[in-house]
């Protein structure tokens, strides 16, 4: 038996999540079917008409952000629908869980655009003027959604009605930063003025950080409570 | 200790030192399961609180969970990996890594030889419970709480764990929650918590 450092315990959090999810397809079946229907819907409803830039940003952060309330909640919630935060409070470390959670949000909300943004871009014809600064924008977006939705789905996991909850709480949190990637993927798209991206960008960076730093403050009361 | 407004217990106060063992008794909610919850720091007691000391130092909380094993039939491990993965993953989230043979002898020692490779759901509860208790042989715990020992197991598995908590309490600490007889006389002292 040997000893195990505070990233490896991390690895082995996030490598368990993801043995259960690959085999129960508990997150991802409802997030991909969720983009599919929303992708689907928005083609037939919107093929032929030209839509200015600011609605096709908020189209996509609209799907963006339903999608990722389908499964974003499932790591906590699943954890004590299945009793089994018990052990996972007694043998795993408050940071490595929460942390552990933070990147399994991030890394199935990756999935989800990875999957989702190319689909909307061939369908919807999409032209992208800033292919490099839309991709951070993408990746600022999925790292804030991630981390709000992993302090949120931590609170709403051990009340009763979790899925409303989660919903009503996460909106308001999320909201700030859906407005301005809204604003700078308008810009990306063609809309807009490199000022307005500039100043979305500097939110976009800020918002993650500091919800993260705070969920990160808060997690032990929330989990151990 | 309250939930709500309904009180649990009250005015509990006692001092263990290793090696011994306590067994805490009493009625359907009394609140044996909460009492043992708040030793292992599942749950924070409404007033009092619990010390732990080595060499007169106070252990600090987070420090507490390497010291500690708790087998308890409201835990639950994960249906969707193998007996052994879910050893694995419980020992490397608490900074262990094992080797194969190790959980194999642990897998023997609670009577599960050969069944490590089988996913969890298909398990039954009796296998389920000693799971728990080869996860428990893995840490090797300064302090082992058990929450109804025998629940779900079968004669030979209710020997086995017996053996079990009369090693331990001869080498560290062992706390239980039950109202067998059997199980009451391994212990060296006894709370009640009468309602």
């Amino acid at each position: 038996m040997s000893e195990l450092t505070w990233p490896a315990k991390l690895i082995a959090l996030v490598v368990k999540d993801f043995r259960v999810e690959l085999r129960t397809r508990y997150s991802l079946n409802a997030l991909i079917m969720f983009a599919l229907v929303t992708l689907f819907a928005l083609g037939v409803t919107f093929t032929g008409q030209n839509l200015t830039f600011r609605i096709h940003a908020a189209l996509i952060w609209i799907m963006i952000y339903f999608a990722g309330l389908q499964g974003l909640s499932g790591g906590f919630v699943k954890e004590e629908e299945s009793r089994t935060a018990m052990a996972l409070r007694l043998y795993a470390p408050s940071s490595v869980i929460f942390f552990g959670k933070l990147i399994f949000s991030l890394l199935i909300l990756t999935i989800l655009v990875v999957f989702l943004f190319p689909l909307y871009y061939i369908l919807m014809n999409l032209e992208i003027t800033r292919i490099w600064i839309m991709l951070l924008v993408l990746i600022l977006g999925i790292f804030g959604l991630s981390a709000t939705s992993t302090i949120t789905a931590a609170m709403v996991s051990k009340a009763n009605v979790k899925g409303a909850l989660f919903a009503v709480l996460s909106f308001p949190l999320m909201l700030p930063l859906l407005l301005v990637a809204i604003s700078a993927t308008t810009v990306c798209l063609g809309g807009g003025d490199s000022q307005a991206l500039w100043d979305s960008l500097k939110i976009m960076i800020a918002y993650p950080v500091i919800v993260t730093a705070v969920s990160f403050l808060l997690f032990d009361y929330v989990w151990n409570n | 200790m309250r939930f709500g407004l309904r009180g649990v217990f009250k005015d509990i106060s006692f001092r263990l030192a290793s090696p011994s063992s306590l067994t805490v008794t009493g009625p359907n909610g009394s609140g044996k399961s909460t009492l043992l919850k708040i030793i292992a720091g599942l749950l924070v007691p409404t007033s009092g609180r619990v010390r732990m000391e080595s060499d007169s130092d106070e252990i600090k909380a987070e420090s507490r969970r390497k010291l500690m094993a708790m087998v308890s039939p409201e835990m639950n491990f994960y249906d969707e990996l193998t007996g052994a993965e879910n050893l694995e993953f419980f020992m490397k989230a608490s900074g262990s890594r094992l080797k194969p043979e190790e959980i194999e002898e642990a897998l023997n020692e609670v009577g599960l030889q050969g069944r490590g490779d089988d996913y969890l759901k298909a398990y039954s509860s009796g296998m389920r419970m000693r799971l728990k208790y080869a996860l428990a042989i893995l840490k090797q715990p300064e302090i082992m709480i058990v929450d109804e020992p025998s629940t779900n197991l079968d004669a030979s598995g209710r020997k086995i764990i017996y053996d079990l908590m009369h090693r331990h309490q001869q080498n560290g600490i062992l706390i239980f929650a039950t109202n067998e007889d059997d199980e009451i006389a391994i212990a060296n002292e006894r709370i009640n918590l009468a309602r």
